[in-house]
C-alpha cells in the first residue's frame, strides 16, 4: 500500500512541468501582493539600495507564493469540488501533494532567511508571521470553520506593505499600520463579492462563506459597512504625510465608487453587480497603491503641482 | 508505452523532458541565488 502510494507520487511527480510549479505559487494573487509590498518600500521614509530593494520584493513574492503552495496542498480536497479551483496542479494530478508541500515549505523558509540576511530581521519576522498566519490561522483553522474566515484571515494579505515599510525603516509605525488596515478592510467586500456569485461552489465544498451562512442580504449589508469604514481609512495616508493630497482626493473618489458598487450590489437581484464589484475591487486597490507611489515620489504629482 | 515513445531515443520521452525542464529550472534558481548572495554581500560590505 505504501509502495503503491510512493510509486504513484513518483509517477505524478514525473508528469509535473515547470509551469505547474509556477501555478502553485498563485501568480495572479502574487502580483497584487508584490505591488502593495513595493508601495510600502517606496513610500517609507528613508532609502534602500536598489539591489536590496529588489531582493526585498523578491522575498515578498516568493514568501506569498510559498504560502499559496501550502494552501493548495492543504485545500486539495475542496479544490477538487470547486469549479474555480479544480484545474489546479495537485487536483489535476500533475504535482504530487507531498511535493507541493515540500516546495511551499522550502520556499517559505528560503524567503524568510534571505529577507533576514539581505534586508533586515524585522521585515523577515513580518514575512514569517504573514506566511504562518495565512497557513495556520486562515487555511487550517478558520477557512472551514467560520464565516469570518476571510475577515480575520485577510490580515495575512494585508502584511506586504508593512513588510516593505519595515524593509526600509527596520520597524513598524502608525503609517505602516494604516497601510495594513487599508488592505484588511478591503478584503471582506472583495472576497464576499466573489462569494456572492460563487456561493454554489463554496457550498459544495462546505466552506462557510458569509453568503451561505448569513445569507446574501446580510452579506451585502456588511460589504457596504466595510466600504464605508474603508473610505476614511484610505485617506489617512494623506493626513499622516505618507502621501500627498492628490492621493487623498483620488482615495476619496475611488472609495466613493467602491461604496456605490456596494450599494448597487444591495439593489441587484442578479450576480451582475457583484461580479462588477469584484473586478472593481482589484482595480481600486491597484490604483490606490499606484497613486500612493506616485504621490509620494518627489516631483511626480503633488510635488510638481506645488512647485 | 505509446508508439511515439517507442520511436524516440532513450531519455527523450515526455517524462524525461518534464524532468529535464524541472532540473534546468532548479539549476537556474540556484545560479540566481548564488548571484544574489554575491551582490548582496558586496552591497552590505560596501555600506
Amino acid at each position: 500500500m505504501v509502495d503503491a502510494t510512493v510509486s504513484l507520487d513518483q509517477e505524478i511527480d514525473a508528469k509535473g512541468r515547470v509551469q505547474d510549479y509556477i501555478a502553485l505559487l498563485k501568480p495572479r494573487v502574487m502580483s497584487l501582493v508584490v505591488f502593495s509590498g513595493l508601495a510600502g518600500l517606496l513610500v517609507a521614509p528613508g532609502t534602500l539600495h536598489p539591489l536590496i530593494m529588489a531582493v526585498a520584493v523578491l522575498c515578498i513574492a516568493i514568501g506569498a507564493g510559498a504560502a499559496g503552495a501550502i494552501n493548495m496542498w492543504y485545500d486539495r480536497d475542496i479544490d477538487a469540488v470547486m469549479q474555480r479551483t479544480r484545474g489546479r496542479p495537485i487536483v489535476q494530478g500533475r504535482v504530487a501533494a507531498p511535493e507541493a508541500l515540500a516546495f511551499g515549505v522550502v520556499l517559505s523558509l528560503f524567503s524568510v532567511m534571505l529577507m533576514g540576511l539581505a534586508v533586515n530581521w524585522t521585515a523577515a519576522a513580518l514575512l514569517a508571521l504573514a506566511n504562518a498566519f495565512y497557513v495556520f490561522v486562515y487555511t487550517i483553522w478558520l477557512k472551514r470553520r467560520t464565516p469570518q474566515n476571510i475577515v480575520i484571515g485577510g490580515a495575512a494579505g494585508a502584511f506586504p506593505p508593512m513588510i516593505g515599510w519595515a524593509a526600509v525603516t527596520g520597524g513598524v509605525s502608525l503609517e505602516s499600520l494604516v497601510l495594513f488596515l487599508l488592505i484588511f478592510l478591503w478584503t471582506p467586500p472583495h472576497f464576499w463579492a466573489l462569494a456572492l456569485y460563487r456561493s454554489d461552489d463554496y457550498q459544495r465544498a462546505g466552506v462557510p462563506m458569509m453568503p451561505i451562512v448569513a445569507g446574501a442580504e446580510s452579506t451585502k449589508r456588511q460589504m457596504l459597512l466595510y466600504t464605508l469604514v474603508l473610505l476614511p481609512v484610505a485617506v489617512l495616508p494623506s493626513f499622516l504625510g505618507t502621501a500627498g493630497w492628490i492621493y487623498g482626493g483620488a482615495a476619496l473618489g475611488l472609495g466613493g465608487l467602491f461604496v456605490l458598487c456596494a450599494l448597487r450590489v444591495m439593489r441587484d437581484e442578479t450576480h451582475r453587480a457583484a461580479k462588477q464589484m469584484f473586478a472593481f475591487s482589484i482595480l481600486y486597490l491597484f490604483l490606490l497603491f499606484a497613486l500612493l507611489i506616485l504621490d509620494r515620489a518627489p516631483g511626480l504629482l503633488s510635488g510638481s503641482l506645488l512647485a | 508505452m505509446s508508439g511515439d515513445d517507442r520511436n524516440r531515443r532513450p531519455g527523450d520521452s515526455k517524462v524525461h523532458r518534464a524532468k529535464r525542464g524541472k532540473n534546468l529550472a532548479i539549476l537556474a534558481a540556484l545560479v540566481a541565488f548564488i548571484v544574489i548572495v554575491y551582490f548582496v554581500a558586496i552591497v552590505r560590505m560596501g555600506g
